[in-house]
């Protein structure tokens, strides 16, 4: 318990310096946000008056102390666009894009895990050749254009699943589901491939260990002994989820271009392009809370896995 | 411990263990390593016997193959036969070898520091090898754990039985080992260099409480070694190898009283106590052949000081076997009983 608040406190200082980063990210570019949130046929008048308006008139400590200020108290600014407050932007955009990233990543476990434990089983035969090829494979062939191709086959040609688009959790997780598959399975290549690539190389290791000798000496059998490879492997494993989890939610942005799905990736896209700076400050801050907060569990998944962390 | 004789039970019951001209190689890239080439030997219940040897000589090996432990390919099995209370387990399926593995024969490591799984309570070790092979529900296999934890003299074994063996010393996890390789009660126990990593005093208490335990389960054990130290103080008989092959057999009495081949002699000039003198062991000049440069001729042939033409010509047979002292030398004499002084030979490092 101390130990979970020690590591809560942590994450304390860096989310402050993230806080700063970003600020300072977006009113240390290049270019009056002004002027062009104004536009080209704006006067200086206008763009005088946004400035007010935006508090970019004031000196940049004081700017900052205001933003962290409304911060604090939950308040993440207004879109200048869409002049919609912009926590409730994320939250309509925060389903679809968890959505993706957990389902991509269960898709991924689910084949790499066992895939990895099999070409490390078969190491060097061809069953792990094949396995390797196809990991290559999966790693080196764009999204976009797997994405297309699952669309064309599944969605087009066959009419198994719908084109493109989002449907809500709250409608159904039948048509939440057909919408999603398509996604993710095209999302979780990647990450089915790294996984593979590094459950076989860390069980590798393991299974040339000592005590998986000791383990075949008392009688047990290959599923048994792989069991055990696979529990000592655990660390670098649920590590490589957990970040993958984290980049899935940082925005996967190709993937919700091409599936035209309205989550966080499509969400910054169109903000950078209209310069909308509340918009991208709020998430990046959330990416990077995100970000802290994932690797915080992988740090206590940990102790859960490896005893000798626990001493 | 009793002495029983070298040959077949007269009741006619087939020994323990009996391996005969068993040949283990190793189908590398560079060729075939010949690690095991023509070992018999053969272990009658309740007998401890020592296998010594320098390292790199096949003990190893040998004892690996009785369990059907080595990858194959590479490791190949090239000849012989391993009867296990009369039945040839290099016949056996890999099902069949499971249910025996651990159960009616089991074997303890060298390096007790790695040779448990880090992220399993030793508990749950020991008690997964009892549910593998009886049937027996998940609590009582815990309570036989913990049971087997306080045999092999474990203070607590209740807590220490839910510890993982990063919280344990070397020779507390050798204990555990042993406990872990006993819990089923097997018939055979095979212990390769059980001490080799421990201190002095911890190597004694290990070797003490095998003694025991052997006293109280009445299992035969194969006492793999290379320190002779450890043959006189628990074994019945001794099979002293070399390059992949047994070149002498005796009691260890006998042994130590009057040993034939010289490269036998050879090692015990090299054991400290039996000059009387501590410290480091004296090293045997030169080194054992990799198995893949062996010619013809005997092995130890370039290092003997006794080597004659004949001895780089041929291979000696082992003869002697059924006056229960063999040898595989042409120039063994009990006669030329003398302190044996080895030659450095070329293909030596210094
Ligand atoms: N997997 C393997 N591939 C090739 N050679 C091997 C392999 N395992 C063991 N050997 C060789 O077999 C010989 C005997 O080894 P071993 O039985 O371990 O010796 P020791 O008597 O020290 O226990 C050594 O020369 C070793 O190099
Ligand atoms: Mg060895």
């Amino acid at each position: 318990m101390r130990h979970l608040l020690n590591r809560v406190a942590a994450t304390l200082p860096v989310m402050a310096v993230v806080a700063v980063l970003v600020f300072l990210l977006i009113h240390l570019s290049p270019g009056d946000p002004a002027a062009l949130i104004a536009g080209d046929t704006a006067s200086a008048d206008d763009i005088a008056r946004l400035h007010a308006a935006l508090g970019l008139d004031r000196p940049l400590w004081s700017q900052f102390l205001l933003w962290a200020g409304r911060l604090a108290q939950g308040d993440l600014g207004t879109s200048i666009f869409t002049h919609v407050p912009v926590s409730r932007l994320l939250a309509q955009r925060v389903e679809p894009t968890l959505s993706i990233a957990l389902l991509t990543m269960t898709l991924a476990v689910a084949a790499s895990i066992p895939l990895g434990v099999l070409a490390a089983h078969m190491a060097g035969r061809w069953v792990d050749r094949l396995v390797m090829l196809f990991a290559v494979l999966a790693f080196s062939v764009p999204v976009f254009l797997v994405g297309y191709l699952l669309i064309y086959g599944f969605a087009i040609t066959l009419g198994w699943l719908p084109v493109q688009g989002y449907v809500p959790l709250s409608k159904g997780v039948g048509p939440w589901l057909s919408h999603l598959i398509l996604p993710c399975v095209n999302l979780s290549l990647v990450y089915t491939a790294l996984l593979t690539r590094m459950t076989r190389a860390t069980v590798l290791d393991v299974l040339h260990e000592d005590h998986i000798r000791t383990a075949r000496a008392k009688g047990l059998g290959v599923v048994a002994v792989l069991g055990h490879a696979l529990r000592c492997a655990a660390i670098p494993i649920v590590t490589t989820i957990g970040v993958g989890i984290a980049f899935l939610i940082g925005g996967v942005v190709v993937t919700e271009t091409v599936f035209a799905i309205p989550g966080i990736g499509r969400l910054v896209i169109d903000s950078v392009q209209r310069h909308d700076y509340p918009v991208i400050q709020s998430v990046l801050l959330l990416s990077a809370g995100l970000y802290v907060l994932v690797n915080l569990l992988i740090d206590l998944s940990y102790r859960l896995f490896d005893p000798r962390i626990r001493a | 411990m009793t002495v029983p004789s070298p040959q077949a039970d007269q009741a006619g019951r087939p020994p323990l263990l009996d391996i005969r001209d068993l040949r283990t190689h190793f189908d590398t890239p560079d060729g075939t390593v010949r690690s095991v080439d023509g070992v018999s030997y053969r272990l009658e219940a309740r007998e401890t016997l020592g296998i010594v040897g320098e390292s790199g000589c096949g003990k190893s090996v040998t004892a690996l193959s009785v369990l059907r432990l080595l990858p194959t390919p590479p490791a190949r099995f090239a000849g012989g036969e391993i009867r296990f209370q009369g039945t040839d387990l290099l016949g056996l399926s890999e099902r069949e070898m499971r249910r025996i593995r651990g159960n009616r024969i089991s074997m303890i490591f060298q390096e007790p520091m790695t040779s448990l799984n880090p992220v399993l309570t030793v508990g749950r070790q020991i008690a997964e090898a009892v549910t593998l092979h009886q049937k027996i529900g998940r609590r009582q296999a815990w309570q036989r754990a913990v049971e087997m934890l306080r045999l092999v003299q474990i203070a607590d074994p209740e807590r220490r039985a839910g510890e993982y063996p990063h919280q344990m010393s070397g020779g507390m996890r050798q204990r555990v080992m042993i406990a872990l390789a006993l819990a089923c009660h097997p018939d055979l126990l095979i212990a390769d260099e059980p001490t080799t990593a421990l201190d002095v005093t911890i190597q004694a208490q290990i070797l003490e409480l095998l003694r025991d335990l052997q006293a109280k389960l009445g299992m035969g054990i194969v006492m793999i070694t290379h320190d002779l130290g450890v043959v006189a103080e628990c074994c019945d008989r001794v099979v002293v190898m070399y390059a992949g092959r047994k070149v002498e057999e005796a009691s260890v009495a006998d042994l130590f009283e009057r040993p034939l081949h010289p490269y036998t002699r050879a090692l015990m000039a090299s054991m400290p106590s039996l000059q009387g003198r501590g410290g480091r062991l004296a090293e045997i000049p030169g080194m054992v052949p990799a198995p893949q440069e062996l010619g013809t001729g005997c092995a130890f042939a370039p290092r003997c000081p006794l080597a004659t033409e004949r001895c780089r010509r041929e291979t000696p047979d082992f003869t002697g076997a059924a006056t229960g002292h063999g040898v595989a030398c042409f120039e063994a004499a009990p006669a030329r009983h003398q302190p044996v002084v080895l030659h450095r030979h070329a293909g030596a490092r210094p």
